[in-house]
C-alpha cells in the first residue's frame, strides 16, 4: 500500500487540485467508456444486428449525452495525461508553468471537443436534410 | 544494509516502480494509438455495418485496433487499481474489488480482440 494523503475537502478548490480530481475522475469515465467501446466490437462479431442495435442506442438522446461527456473526458485525459508526462520528465514544475499549462490542457481539451463536434453534426445526414429544408423555406 | 539490495526494493511502499513506469509506457502508446482510432471512427460514424468489416478486413487497422484494445485495457486497469487502493481502506473487500475489476478487464480485452480477429477474418 501507498502512503495516503488528507483528503480533497480539507482544501480549498484550486485550479491545480480541481484538474488533478478531473484526470481521475475522466480516467474513471472513459474506463466505463471502453466497456461500452468493447461491447460494441464485440456485437460485430455476432453481426449485422446486434451490431446495429448496439449502435442505435448512440443515436438517441441519452447516447449523444454520454457520448459528448465522453469525447471532452477523452480529450481532457489525453492532454492533462501529457502535462503529467512533462512534469515525470522534471519540467514545467515551476508555479506559473503549472497554472498556464492547466489552464491551457482547460482550453485545448474544449476546442478539441467542439472541433469533433462540428465535424459530427455536419456529417449527419439527416442534420445535413433539415438544414436544406430550413434553407428552403 | 546489504550492499546487494537496489534502491528499487526500498522505499516505503516496497512495490510499485513497475506500475508507475508501465502506466507511463501505455500512456505514451495511447496518445498515439487513441488520435488514430478516434480520427477512423469519426470517418465511419453514419455508414453502415459493411464500411465497418471493410475497414476491419485492413491488416493495418485491425492490427492498430488490437494494439488499442490491449494498451487501453492495461492502461485502464493500473488506473483503476490505484482507485481502489485509494478508497477502499479494509483489505479484504480491497482485495476481492480488485480481483473482480481486473477479471473483468481480462476478459473483456480478450472478448473485443478476438472479435477483431473474428470479424477481420470472416
Amino acid at each position: 500500500m501507498r502512503p495516503l494523503s488528507p483528503h480533497l475537502q480539507i482544501y480549498r478548490p484550486q485550479i491545480t487540485s480541481v484538474l488533478s480530481i478531473l484526470h481521475r475522475i475522466t480516467g474513471f469515465a472513459l474506463s466505463v467508456g471502453l466497456l461500452l467501446l468493447a461491447g460494441l466490437i464485440i456485437s460485430a462479431a455476432f453481426g449485422e444486428q446486434s451490431f446495429d442495435l448496439v449502435r442505435g442506442q448512440m443515436g438517441t438522446w441519452y447516447g449523444y449525452i454520454l457520448l459528448m461527456g465522453w469525447s471532452w473526458a477523452f480529450y481532457y485525459h489525453l492532454c492533462n495525461g501529457i502535462r503529467h508526462l512533462f512534469w515525470d520528465m522534471g519540467k514545467g514544475f515551476e508555479l506559473s508553468t503549472v497554472t498556464t499549462s492547466g489552464w491551457a490542457v482547460v482550453l485545448a481539451s474544449l476546442t478539441m471537443t467542439a472541433v469533433t463536434w462540428v465535424y459530427v453534426i455536419q456529417r449527419s445526414s439527416i442534420v445535413r436534410e433539415l438544414l436544406s429544408n430550413a434553407n428552403v423555406q | 544494509m546489504p550492499m546487494s539490495s537496489s534502491p528499487r526494493d526500498l522505499g516505503s511502499a516496497k512495490s510499485g516502480s513497475h506500475h508507475w513506469l508501465a502506466q507511463r509506457v501505455s500512456a505514451l502508446a495511447l496518445i498515439v494509438l487513441s488520435l488514430w482510432l478516434v480520427a477512423n471512427l469519426l470517418g465511419l460514424i453514419f455508414t453502415p455495418f459493411g464500411n465497418y468489416v471493410y475497414w476491419l478486413k485492413n491488416p493495418i487497422n485491425a492490427v492498430g485496433l488490437i494494439l488499442f484494445f490491449a494498451a487501453s485495457f492495461y492502461h485502464s486497469a493500473l488506473g483503476l487499481q490505484t482507485i481502489i487502493e485509494d478508497y477502499i481502506h479494509r483489505a479484504c473487500i480491497r482485495w476481492a474489488v480488485l480481483l473482480m475489476v481486473q477479471g473483468l478487464t481480462l476478459l473483456l480485452a480478450v472478448g473485443s480482440i478476438f472479435s477483431v480477429i473474428f470479424v477481420a477474418l470472416k
